[in-house]
Order: C-alpha cells, then structure tokens, then sequence
C-alpha cells in the first residue's frame, strides 16, 4: 500500500477511536448511596459504579483517624473525623473512571491511599486499547520501508 | 548535530568550575535531605528528604533528565563526589599521578550490572516504607554516600556508579533511548594517539572515572557524561551529539544483566502501577508492613513476576516464533538478549506513566515543603500551609495514553529492527509488548 495512503488511513481510525460514540445503556438517573469506610490507607469498598446523570452520595466513615476523599475529576472533597461521618453528595454528570484519594495527611501511606469511580463505562480504556491496536497496525503496514535499514 | 561546536558551551564544561557550582549546590541539597530525613517531621509528604527526593526529583529524572539527557542526572549527581574527591586528593587540583589509596581493580566477575540489579530490587522491595519514612530515605541516603565513599579507598575509579549504585542501573539501561551522547569525533585519530590520556589521564585531567575507553563507546549505558575526556582529550576528538531518539537500540548489543535489567524496571513499573495507584488496600499493606507474612508473599511475588513470569513468557513467545531458529551455542540465548532491548523504550514509557501521576497527585507537596522543609512549623517564603491539591488532574489519563501507546509503538518499532538484525520475526515481541501495555492501561486508567 501506498505509505501516505496508509497514513491518512490511520489518522482517520485514530479519530474514530477517539470521538465515536460508544454505545451506552440509557437508565434513568438513580440516587445511589455508598457507605465508605475509611482507615488507614485504604477504602471499603474501594471501587464505585455508578451510571452517568445518578445522584450520588457518599457518607464517608473513619475508623481510625481522620481521612478524605477527593475525587479526581470532579474536583470535590470532604473529610471525617474519627468516628465521625461525613456526606458529599453530587450528580455523576461526567462519564469515565476516576481516582479518589485521601485529602486529609493520616500517616505513612497516606499518598496512596485511593479508591476507584466509574461513572458508566471506562471509555477511555476502550479508546486507549484501540489506539495500541492502530499503533501496532500502522508499524505492521510500514513494515516494508523498515526492512531495507 | 554537534553540540559541542557551541564555544559557549564547549568552555563550561571544559572549565571545571561551572560543573564543581552546581556538585556544591546538589552536595548541599543531599546532606540536608539526609539531615531533614534523620531529624525532620516523620510525616512523609511535609519532609523535604521525602518530598524533594521522591517528588521533585524523581520527577525531574524520570520526566526529563532520562528521557532526554540520558546519564545527564550523573553528571552532577553529588552522591560519588566526597569518595571521588578523597579518592584524588583534590577537589580541582590537576592530578597527581601517585595511587592515594589502594587503588584496586573490581574483581571481573563483579564487572557487570547484576550488583545494581540487585541493589535496585532490594530498595525495590522495601519501597513502600522507603517512599514514605522520611527516616530510611535519609538512612539510605547517607548509606549510599558512604558506600561510595568507602568503595572509592579501595577500589580505583568510580566504582559505586559503575558496578552498586541503584539508580545508575536503570538509569544507564534508559539512557540508550536518550536523543544525547558523548562520542569521539574521529576513530583515525584516537587509533593514531599515544597514550590515550582519556583513558589513562594526564596532566589535564583523569583517565575516564567510569572506566570507560571513549574511542569505543556505542551506547550511552556506561558513560557517566562527567566531562573528563573533554578535558583530557588533546586532539579535541569528544564530541557531543544530538541524535535521534533511541539510536542506541539499533544495533542491540545487550547481555544477560541488561536484559535482566529491562525485565527488572518493566516489572517494577507494572507492580507499583497496581500496587500503589490501584484501588486495592490488602495489596498496600503486605507492601509496607515489612516483616509480616503477607510481606514475604508480597516480596515473593514481585520477585516472581521479575525473573520467572515476564522474561518467561518473553522465552515462551520467542521459542514459539515463526521460522528457523536460531542456531549455533548460545543462539537462543543471544536472540533473547538482543530482543530484550525492545522492551527498553517500553520499560521507560511505562515509568513516565506511572509517574505522571504519582508526581502531578502530589507536586503541591513542594511548595509547602520548601517553606518548611523539616515539618517544625517553620515559614520561609511564605508558602508553608499552600493546601494539597492534585493539578491537572484532567490530563492526566490522556497523558498516561500518550506515554504508554507511544512507548507501544516506539518498543515495537525497536523489536523490528533488533529482529532484522537478529534474522527472527519480531512478531511475538510486539505481541508481548502489547499484551503488557494493556495490562499497564487497565491498571492506570
Ligand atoms: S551512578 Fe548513581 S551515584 Fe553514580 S552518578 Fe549516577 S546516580 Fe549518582
Ligand atoms: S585522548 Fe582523544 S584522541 Fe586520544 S584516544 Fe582518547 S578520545 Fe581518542
Ligand atoms: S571520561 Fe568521558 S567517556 Fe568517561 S564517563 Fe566521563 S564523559 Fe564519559
Ligand atoms: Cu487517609
């Protein structure tokens, strides 16, 4: 195949990957709520689903010391004290996955403390994938220039 | 392009005074993030050893300084200075020729990077404790400074950064892919020059400290870019070059450590990936609770993962690899090594993945950490309580796509080459690549 062919070829997938729709399942919001408890360095449960549009609340618990949550993304945050709950509530109004972590210094793992969102599908994962894929395809199609070295 | 040409540039580093201000400047950084370590705050993320050591300049290193400088960390790296200075007798003086100390050779069978690798993994393996005590980073720190030290007595030239340090390891193996060197300009010349007082040293300088020969360099992985040749040279025959990305890997010449090494760092890139990005708290404690059984199935499992599960599936996928197999002694064994260094630019792809996000989650550590640096409630410039606040926090996953799609592409387009010149399909290397880099995309995304 012409080598430029190719090329346009691969930029044109690369834009489909990352811009067509995926398919989503419609499901009329719901309000969701997750008890989350929080010790020292981790979350339970540390991975939420929920759909795009929910209401979500979480009533974060601490069982130990004080902890957070701040949420990737949407940049919000609460803490707990010991023994105490706190609430955030907010509507999952962007889709994908995020990461939450401890806001509040709690001791030595501290920086690693961290849970998982998913609000509906991990799109970007999917996306990810078939941008490797198209990489490794385009390689594949160039090949022929890379054997005369 | 010759960087070299630039008169500006070419007289700083001639000159050892520009080079021994910024030694001065990062001795200081050391040994106070040594002190802050030993008698700072023990909360991690408000001590500078922790902060500007496992923040800042990871950050810096695996960000900037690898990628695109290759050894241009050890260039001013302060940890072999006090040794390599004790080692001279000098700090600038010229040298003298007499051997102060005893002056050894590393005994050959330590000749090779299997020390680092095995002083990367035992930091490796403690690294959850090591990433967050401000105490071992500063214990490890000195320790360092003082095997180099000691090292420097016995053995001749900068032994620690050639056959111990841990970070130099990877560093040298990373520095391959880097669009720098240091190269002789002219091989006629260095055939036709008496002495070889880059080698050896002369009244101009010392004989390379990384005992390194210039005229035969090929790849970056041993020169620690400390600029003696430039100094030494009298036919003005160093050079140092821009050039493409990874030229290095285009005609592998790995051996068995180094190929280890690549195993070694995608490994660990992966491990820290889950272990301390993931959602997964049982994982985070067998990792920092050195000691308990779950940390000897922790440790167990890491090591498995490095020695047996990812070069065995990279000998499984190229035993199974269409055509003839490589023959002779030893054939296989040279396949597997050459091949080894496509993983090279993945290896590191994965690392600036991993790191993205551990460095832009926390960089805001900085700013109140330079403030105050050792957490007594100091205030220096005013920024002490600046609040933790992860930055750029949208970028952050179509940043992690880039680097690893990227690294994907760069790693397979490096196995068709090493597998041209080993004559195998590089087929089952890019389908291992791939195979990784989806893992490495579930587990950060
Ligand atoms: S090898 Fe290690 S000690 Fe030596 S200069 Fe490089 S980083 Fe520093
Ligand atoms: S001193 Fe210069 S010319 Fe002589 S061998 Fe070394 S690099 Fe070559
Ligand atoms: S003397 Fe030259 S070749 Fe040797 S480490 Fe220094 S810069 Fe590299
Ligand atoms: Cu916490």
């Amino acid at each position: 195949m012409n080598p430029r062919f190719s090329l346009v070829l691969l930029a044109m997938a690369g834009l489909v990957v990352a811009f067509a729709p995926l398919p989503v399942s419609f499901t009329a919001p719901q309000t969701r709520t997750f008890e989350l408890d929080a010790r020292q360095f981790a979350y339970s449960p540390s991975e939420l689903h929920v759909s795009p549009g929910d209401t979500v609340t979480i009533r974060l618990v601490s069982t130990d010391v004080v902890h957070g949550i701040y949420i990737d993304g949407y940049d919000l945050s609460v803490t707990a004290d010991p023994g105490q709950t706190a609430t955030l509530t907010f509507v999952a109004d962007k889709p994908g996955s995020f990461r939450f972590r401890c806001n509040v210094t709690c001791g030595a793992m501290h920086p690693f403390m961290i849970g998982k969102l998913t609000v509906g599908a991990n799109d970007w994962l999917y996306r990810s994938i078939g941008f490797s894929i198209l990489a490794i395809l385009g390689l594949l199609s160039a090949r022929p220039l890379i054997t005369d070295y | 392009m010759e960087l070299t040409r630039l008169p500006l540039l070419k007289s700083a580093l001639k000159s050892r005074y520009p080079q021994l201000a910024v030694f001065i400047v990062m001795l200081v950084g050391y040994i106070f993030a040594i002190l802050a370590g030993l008698i700072g705050t023990p909360v991690g993320s408000h001590n500078f050893s922790i902060v500007f050591v496992w923040i800042a300049w990871w950050a810096i290193l695996i960000l900037v300084a690898v990628p695109f400088f290759g050894r241009g960390w050890c260039a001013v790296c302060p940890i072999p200075l006090p040794g390599e200075w004790l080692q001279r007798g000098a700090v600038l003086a010229p040298p003298d020729k007499k051997p102060k100390w005893l002056n050894l050779r590393v005994p050959k069978m330590f000749r090779n990077i299997w020390l680092q690798n095995l002083s990367f993994l035992l930091l490796a393996l403690f690294s959850s404790v090591l990433l967050t005590t401000p105490t071992i980073t500063g214990i490890v720190l000195a320790a360092m400074l003082f095997a180099a030290i000691g090292l420097s007595m016995v053995f001749e030239r900068r032994s620690f950064c050639r056959y111990l340090c841990p970070v130099g390891g990877f560093i040298g193996l990373y520095s391959q892919t880097a669009p720098a060197e240091l190269r002789i300009k002219d091989k006629q010349v260095c055939a036709k020059c008496e002495g070889k007082p880059c080698y050896n040293g002369s009244d101009t300088g010392y004989g390379c400290p990384w005992d390194v020969f210039p005229g035969g360099l090929t790849k970056n992985t041993y020169c620690g870019l400390c600029m003696e040749c430039i100094r030494t040279c009298p036919y003005d025959n160093i050079a140092i070059n821009l050039r493409p990305f990874s030229a290095d890997l285009a005609k592998p010449s790995a051996k068995m450590d180094e190929a280890f090494k690549a195993f070694i760092m995608l490994g660990s890139a992966m491990i820290y990936a889950g272990v301390l990005l993931g959602p997964w708290g049982a994982l985070k404690d067998a990792a920092y609770n050195v000691g308990t059984g779950a940390w000897f199935i922790y440790a167990a499992t890491f090591l498995g993962i490095i020695f047996v599960v990812l070069p065995g599936f990279f000998a499984l996928a190229l035993s199974l690899s269409p055509g003839p197999s490589p023959n002779g002694r030893g054939g296989g064994v040279r396949v597997f090594s050459s091949l080894s260094t496509s993983l090279i630019p993945l290896g590191l792809m994965f690392w600036v993945a991993f790191s993205v996000s551990f460095v832009l989650t926390n960089a805001s550590y900085i700013l109140a950490a330079l403030s105050d640096p050792l957490g007594l409630g100091w205030n220096l410039f005013g920024t002490a309580n600046a609040a933790w606040r992860p930055i750029l926090t949208s970028m952050l996953a179509p940043a992690q796509t880039l680097a690893l799609v990227g690294g994907l592409a760069w790693s397979a387009h490096t196995a068709q080459r090493s597998g041209h010149e080993a004559n195998v399909s590089s087929i089952p290397v890019i389908v291992y690549c791939f195979i990784a880099t989806l893992i490495m995309l579930w587990l950060l995304l």
